[in-house]
């Protein structure tokens, strides 16, 4: 039976609620923290500044990862910067308008509550970041420089080169690495959660796999909290790590956590194209150069002369043209369907045709080729060294790729599921970015929830566990959990059949690409959904993995992932199915306006989708959680 | 393009590991090299052998997961590289490849191509931080980093513990990794109060977990994807010597 659904937003103000939350917040005294566990699973920027801050609080923190170092999550490859609302540019910015500009690159399909409390706690993340000797761009007085990023129209970006993510991770690594030398961490690295949990309806513990030896392992706690980042990779190719995956948080799912709009993903506009069969994944340029690049196609269909030799006036600088207030800038899911539709109209350029330009050349006259370098110069390098192509001489070839997951595990007000003792954070959960995440958004969001909204919200959930003792990992249900992801990672091995992993997965994201990517139809979606079960079926008997379970073997170690993927595929496209309008990435060609923008229907679809698992892929249970603007009144969303 | 392969294979840290041929007769120029091993892996699988297991994540080059020594050098022929930013254009048909692991006492095999560099984890863990709680910060432009302090902070901050300094270096030394995050510290005006017990504990854990000495011939910034200056080992050197005076 679908349920309305509820997300406990405290009563007040819309500036008011965050205080009132915390001035209400219920405590646990610092004699009693540690004598209570929490598990805490992925190591980014989410995961890492959660475990690291609860453990300063005196908790005894579990921290999961599946690569060898903490270091390593994927929050470090991101490139461009990080959103605050500082107003040191005294450019026209507030809390209030950052918040209206992160609900209105959503397409006001995100909660006004939590979009709110993102930009309120925008500002301390910085002055923490700098406070752990995070090396940001500075001005030559010393003070903190900024740059812009899509969708908005002021300069609050915060950034250290492109390497923000690595530069911020390595903050908040270096603040858990500090609690392990105290004795308040114990890392799991090289560790795998293969199944949650559940003691009495409240999340207990997970079962673990370590990927070194290939043991099973039980773990106790009074709370998990799931970091375990966005499933971008689900379409094989995207900018996301190899190891990225939905594992974690689906599993959660089939245990009785709510999946909200899954099939919201962003299409990044900027990532390097295809070049070959064999690609195992896309390269990400950051968004920081639309600030100074300029994007455009030949006009002629099928241009085969080099960029320099195509003059001004046979270029199409289609952004620019087509929305000039906020021109290269505009919003990602905006510039990417732009991409596509010249693509799909033939004027992409490069050997497979799949690409558009991105061009320095007006910046570098307008500021110099060394300014250019400061501001971008690792990116350049990286570029030449995956392409072999000097962008300082000739423009880059950048292409859409898969990138950010807005949608993740439902949770409420307090970034908990609706398991009691489950908390989502950052990328894995649904909260803060409607159907569009603005660009440096997410290394906010990750850290404002691990920082600053999960150290209150667990604390507020704990403080009536005081009295249950450390939870009994030899219990009826951690048999049954362990047994089910046993018997699971047994049938890989024991099917012996003649595809691998990999080739199913490959086969899986191009179908989600074409029919549920960067633009969906009735018809099309109908006919992946079909496609995805027969290739689910064929998955069950033809799987090829070479090895033992008791033992290292990371092709095991990706049947998981992609089994999880298979399920999760056909709930994508059921989301995207039923969501019978358009808004933000998620882009229905039944629905747009004339001049072929996203038309929202607020009357029918102003709700998030919170699915719920029956038991069986095909038939989920769709619940809902009315989004109601008390505070704004959603508009057409316009960049024009 | 056809490649011979000689590929390091070893079950486990206890086990004795030796060099096995593999031969790939349709490589592309523009593929990686990971996935060159991804094609090399398929077809091991597709015999029902065990793929070749080596570490690998993020593939542009900023996580540090992959790293292996490619012809004797570390990540490869390609100068200021990672494993996974390296294309078969820098190889021509009819190579022999000789891959082999990070091999060093302090990074011990888990199988084939990976190594644990967990203690690298543990030198930061000695003090490669700054200590300052959540919640304790105060109004960012309240600390003034000049431009240069800042810049020449991040060059050293850029590090991504891959661990190719320790595996080129004679020694297995980890002065560059451990080198790099004192200097970060050390151009900054942040965490300036613990300067010396944080030099004196990071280089004194480095030393227990049995990385070697410095031995001054430049190697490590040679093979370092991110170019991290030898100076930095020099200011390590200055700061632990300050720290020792002082003590």
């Amino acid at each position: 039976m679908a349920k309305e659904i509820y997300a406990n937003i405290p009563e007040g103000d819309l500036k008011d609620k965050w205080s009132n939350y915390k001035a209400q917040a219920k405590l646990v005294s610092p004699n009693n923290r540690k004598k209570m566990e929490i598990i805490v699973v992925g190591t980014g920027l989410a995961g890492a500044s959660a475990a690291a801050s609860l453990a300063e609080m005196g908790y005894q923190i579990k921290a999961f990862c599946f690569q060898d170092s903490a270091r390593r999550a994927h929050s470090v490859a991101a490139q461009g910067g990080v959103n605050a609302m500082k107003n040191y540019q005294n450019d026209g910015d507030s809390v209030y308008r950052m918040f209206y500009d992160t609900l209105k690159g959503g397409d006001f399909r995100s909660r006004e509550a939590n979009t709110y409390r993102l930009a309120e706690c925008s500002a301390s993340l910085i002055d923490q970041a700098v406070a752990q000797g995070v090396p940001f761009g500075r001005e030559y007085s010393g003070y903190l420089k900024n740059r812009s990023f899509g969708g908005v129209q002021v300069s609050r970006t915060f950034y250290a080169r492109g390497q923000t993510g690595q530069q911020l991770l390595l903050g908040s690594y270096q603040a858990l690495m500090r609690q392990k030398e105290n004795g308040k961490v114990s890392m799991y690295t090289r560790h795998e959660m293969l199944e949650l949990v559940v003691v009495d309806g409240k999340a207990k513990g997970i079962i673990a796999r370590n990927l070194d030896t290939g043991k099973i392992e039980r773990h106790g706690a009074h709370a998990v909290v799931l970091a375990t980042g966005g499933f971008g990779k689900i379409y094989y190719l995207s900018t996301l790590a190899m190891g990225c995956n939905a594992s974690a948080i689906w599993r959660a799912h089939k245990k009785g956590s709510w999946m909200a709009n899954p099939s919201w993903t962003q299409i990044h506009p900027t990532s390097l194209p295809q070049s070959g069969p064999y690609q195992s994944k896309l390269t990400l340029m950051s968004e920081s150069l639309r600030n100074d690049g300029r994007i455009w196609v030949p006009k002629a269909q099928d241009d085969q002369r080099p960029p320099h030799e195509i003059p001004e006036e046979e270029r199409d600088y289609y952004l620019e043209r087509k929305y000039p207030s906020f021109g290269n800038l505009a919003p990602r899911d905006i510039a990417s369907r732009a991409a596509k539709e010249q693509i799909d109209a033939g004027k992409g350029v490069g050997a497979l045709k799949n690409a558009v330009y991105l061009d320095f050349k007006d910046a570098i006259k307008e500021c110099g080729k060394e300014t250019i370098a400061e501001r971008y110069g690792n990116l350049f390098s990286m570029y030449e060294k995956i392409t072999g192509i000097n962008a300082y001489k000739e423009p880059m070839k950048i292409s859409p790729s898969a990138h950010f997951s807005m949608g993740g595990l439902w949770v409420d007000y307090d970034l908990m599921t609706n398991i009691p003792g489950l908390f989502a954070i950052g990328e894995a959960n649904f909260s803060d970015h409607g159907a569009n995440r603005l660009g440096a958004n997410s290394l906010l969001q990750a850290c404002v929830d691990g920082y600053y909204i999960a150290p209150y919200t667990l604390q507020n959930y704990l403080s009536d566990q005081i009295q249950v003792a450390k939870t009994d990992v030899s219990t009826e249900e951690f048999y049954q959990a362990e047994k089910q992801a046993l018997q699971q990672l047994e049938e890989f091995v024991s099917c012996k059949g003649n595809k691998t992993s990999e080739e199913f997965h490959r086969e899986l994201g191009k179908i989600l690409y074409d029919k549920c990517g960067l633009s969906r139809s009735d018809e099309g979606l109908q006919e992946a959904i079909k496609k995805i079960q027969q290739l689910r079926e064929e998955f069950k008997e033809n799987l090829l993995v070479p090895g033992d379970v008791e033992d290292i073997n990371s092709e095991l170690e990706k049947a998981g992932r992609v089994s999880d993927y298979m399920e999760l595929a056909e709930l994508m496209c059921l989301d995207a199915l039923t969501r019978e309008e358009s808004c933000g990435a998620h882009f229905r060609k039944e629905f747009q306006t004339e001049d072929g923008e996203a038309l929202r229907n607020d009357e029918k679809f102003s709700f998030t989708s919170a699915w719920e698992w029956s038991g069986n892929p095909q038939n989920p249970i769709l619940n809902k959680e009315p989004l109601t603007f008390e505070f704004v009144q959603p508009t057409q969303r316009s960049y024009k | 393009m056809k490649i011979h392969l000689k590929i390091w294979r070893q079950k486990n840290q206890h086990t004795k590991g030796e060099m096995q041929d593999y031969t790939l007769t349709e490589v592309d120029e523009e593929m990686s090299f990971l996935e060159m091993l991804d094609m090399l892996n398929l077809e091991l699988a597709k015999k029902g052998e065990c793929p070749v297991e080596f570490d690998h994540d993020c593939r542009e080059g900023i996580c540090g997961q992959c790293g292996v020594m490619i012809n004797g050098i570390a990540h490869g022929p390609l100068k200021n590289t990672t494993t996974c930013q390296l294309h078969m254009r820098s190889f021509k048909d009819g190579d022999t490849i000789y891959i082999e692991p990070f091999k060093v006492k302090s990074f011990p095999v888990i199988r084939d191509l990976k190594v644990d560099r967990s203690g690298l984890d543990e030198i930061i863990a000695a003090g490669g931080y700054v200590s300052v709680n959540t919640g304790q910060a105060p109004e960012a432009n309240s600390i003034l980093v000049s431009h240069e302090e800042a810049e020449s902070a991040f060059d050293a901050a850029a590090c991504i513990g891959c661990g190719a300094c320790v595996a080129t270096c004679k020694n297995a030394s980890a002065a560059l990794f451990t080198g790099a995050k004192i200097a970060q510290f050390a151009r900054l005006p942040q965490g300036k109060k613990e300067s010396a017990e944080r030099t004196l504990s990071m280089v004194e854990r480095m030393e227990e977990l049995s990385f070697g000495h410095c031995t001054n011939t430049e190697a490590c910034q040679v093979e370092c994807p991110q170019d991290i200056s030898v100076l930095t080992i020099a200011e390590m050197i200055y700061e632990y010597n300050k720290a020792k005076l002082k003590k």
